[in-house]
């Protein structure tokens, strides 16, 4: 029993990692999957970008399929992130280390003092209520009232302030060892997360919160460590995201940013740590490749009812979500698990508007 | 004082069309539970409906202020009858399975924009309205543009059909006692079911009429003008409090004008914090909202 967890903890992770680790030293391409070799910068961001993603599902994932808080304002960590770090650097000449030192230092202060509001309330009204954080948080960085992020335009980062092995094309490898080993520590910090006994509190939270204060433990405070834990990972990826992209821009602070971070951890299965990266990973991917799709010569001569939806990935990935979620509630990770209750089913009961009165 | 009467009376048709989004919200939400973010894109079917109609439809007819009308009331029979869709064949076969309704609505509502961006293009299209809508009457020295007084009076219009058919009518009844007590009414024998449909129809048409409105108020429609009204009109309804039409009108007319307010007189932007400050003030006060009974209770 000890060996089999220590093999899928610790082993299978390590291999899958280790796997994915030489994937920039591959010289070869795969012709229908990427348009260029394995190892050219171009395929070298995509991957990286889905590696990212993979990443930042899992952050919502630990809020969402473990704890069971629907929230629809994650991205504000995320663009906190991205943001704050480019503001400090480019903007107040910062250096590096002290940015990010501050960048964390804001985003678990923010985390605590929004989550503590937003979790006054549970369920739909919490996802509610985090949607219009984020909006807030949206529309200071359009409207840039201090000249700090440069609105519409996004903020570009001051790159001789950046680690320098970070900067530039020929430095796409560093850049993508950079997101999978943001990844990896994601995910076994999730991992040891949800093991520890605060973690299983969490878990029985999503799965009855009542319980859990009859046993007279404070559901609050234990949703309140997940989400700044949740929360605070996705501000570190955030700093990932501005070194990958070189900047910020406004579409991190979007409300739909979250929103494809829903349809990430759904599609790969909620409440779970493989599925969350897998739906992470596979998203990214297809909205990428969807386009190219959408921009061939073989899509470009369907008649016009059949080339429009084609041509819009949101559109088609919408349609696999919902399609998802009717059919097939655990995710693609429920596919392979068999036999437990899979995925959203264990979040209904978090989410669940009323207890009626008996 | 010229400008604050301006400015009261903007934020107030402001308000009408947050109240229009947020009276379907909240009956859908107090009555089923689910939150219906798909609502977005029954202000888009709404507004599209009605641009479309007029452009391709109605083009024939001379009088500006015909053709507006007709296709206005094509988007609202639209709205409904797609809101009334979108429950019949993704709602209703989830039945008490919450999560995955309110997941389907978003997977609908981004899939509906991105359709809508591909059909249409994403720029913003230009929406024929009779030009004195837009003309201005001096009132108390303020100038005030005509079109606020239609959605005021719109929203107004909307509360009271709805507070009477809510409190005159047998359906009426059975959506009231079933945001009470969904369980009891069902164990009366009613079948609650036609009345989740009839609410979304109802939803359906109020954002329809929000989003024609809208398309007068800024003068143009574009594919993410629902989403971005939706996430003010789910701050009124929290603030009003899930399931109140009546605390939903409230919580309406406050943020509208505390956005018009703030916007002008401390500058662009600001408002739309303050809007958020006031959720958040009021969360900590009053977890349940301006009307109080149901949030808390159903977390």
């Amino acid at each position: 029993m000890r060996n089999r967890r220590l093999l899928s903890d610790l082993i299978w992770p390590l291999v899958v990692f280790g796997a994915l680790a030489v994937v920039p030293k591959l010289d070869f391409s795969i012709p229908k999957l990427f348009d260029q070799p394995i190892s050219s910068p171009g395929t070298l961001a995509l991957l990286s970008a889905c590696v990212l993603y993979g990443a930042f599902a899992l952050t919502y994932d630990l809020q969402f399929g473990f704890t069971g808080l629907l929230s629809f304002g994650h991205a504000l960590y995320i663009a906190l992130g991205a943001y704050l770090s480019d503001i400090a650097i480019t903007d107040w000449h910062w250096s590096f280390w002290p940015a990010i030192a501050l960048t964390m230092g804001v985003a678990f202060v923010l985390a605590n003092v929004l989550g503590f509001v937003s979790l006054r309330v549970g369920g739909i009204a919490f996802a509610m209520v985090t949607l219009a954080f984020a909006q807030a948080g949206a529309v200071l960085a359009l409207k840039d009232p201090h000249h700090w992020t440069h609105g519409e335009e996004g903020l570009g980062a001051d790159y001789t302030k950046l680690p320098q092995a970070f900067v530039g094309i020929v430095n796409t490898k560093n850049l993508y060892w950079l997101a999978l080993g943001f990844l990896a520590v994601v995910f076994f910090l999730v991992r040891w997360a949800v093991d520890s006994s605060p973690g299983r509190v969490w878990q029985a939270i999503r799965e009855n919160e009542q319980r859990v204060e009859v046993l007279g433990l404070r559901p609050r405070a234990y949703k309140l460590q997940a989400f700044v834990l949740s929360s605070t990972l996705a501000a570190a990826g955030g700093i990932v995201y501005m070194l990958l992209y070189n900047g910020a821009t406004l579409a991190v602070t979007e409300p739909n940013f979250t929103l494809t971070l829903l349809l990430m951890v759904v599609i790969g299965g909620a409440g779970s740590r493989w599925g969350a990266v897998l739906g992470g990973i596979l998203y990214t991917y297809l909205n990428d490749r969807l386009i190219a799709i959408g921009n061939s010569s073989t899509v470009q001569g369907f008649p016009h009812v059949l080339r429009t939806p084609i041509e819009q990935p949101l559109f088609l990935l919408g349609i696999a979500f919902i399609l998802i979620v009717v059919f097939l509630p655990g995710g693609l990770a429920g596919l392979v698990v068999r036999g437990r209750t899979s995925g959203l089913r264990r979040i209904e009961a978090a989410v669940r508007p009323e207890v009626d009165p008996a | 004082m010229s400008t604050f009467f301006l400015l009261t009376v903007t934020g107030l048709g402001l308000g009408a069309m947050y109240f229009l989004i947020a009276s379907g919200l909240s009956l859908i939400y107090g009555l089923m539970g689910v939150l219906n973010f798909a609502h977005g894109a029954f202000i888009t079917v709404g507004s599209y409906s009605t641009w479309w109609t007029s452009v391709h439809v109605f083009d024939g007819i001379h009088s500006v202020l015909l053709r507006w009308l007709l296709s206005s009331l094509l988007g609202l029979v639209f709205g409904g009858v797609f809101a009334a869709l979108v429950e019949l064949v993704l709602i209703r076969p989830l039945y008490t399975r919450h999560i995955e309704q309110v997941l389907v609505t978003v997977g609908l509502s981004l899939a509906f924009v991105a359709l809508v961006t591909g059909i249409w293009g994403p720029d913003a299209k230009t929406f024929a309205v009779p030009t004195w809508l837009h003309d201005t009457t001096d009132i108390a020295g303020a100038r005030i543009p005509n079109d606020r007084w239609i959605e005021i009076a719109t929203a107004a219009a909307v509360l009271a059909l709805l507070q009477l058919f809510l409190r005159k009518t047998r359906y009426g009844l059975i959506i009231r006692a079933g945001v009470e007590n969904r369980a009891m009414v069902q164990a009366l024998g009613i079948d609650v079911r036609k009345a989740f449909t009839l609410v979304f129809a109802i939803g359906g048409i109020a954002a329809a009429v929000a989003g024609v409105l809208s398309g007068v108020y800024f003068n143009t429609v574009s594919p993410d003008q629902g989403t971005s009204l939706l996430i003010f009109a789910f701050i009124v309804v929290v603030i009003g409090g899930l399931g109140s039409i009546g605390g939903s009108a409230v919580a309406a007319v406050a943020v509208g004008l505390a956005q018009q307010y703030t916007n002008y007189y401390a500058s662009a932007g600001v408002g739309d914090m303050i809007v958020v400050l006031l959720l958040g003030l009021v969360l900590l006060a009053r977890p349940r909202g301006l009307a109080g009974a149901v949030v808390g209770a159903r977390a």
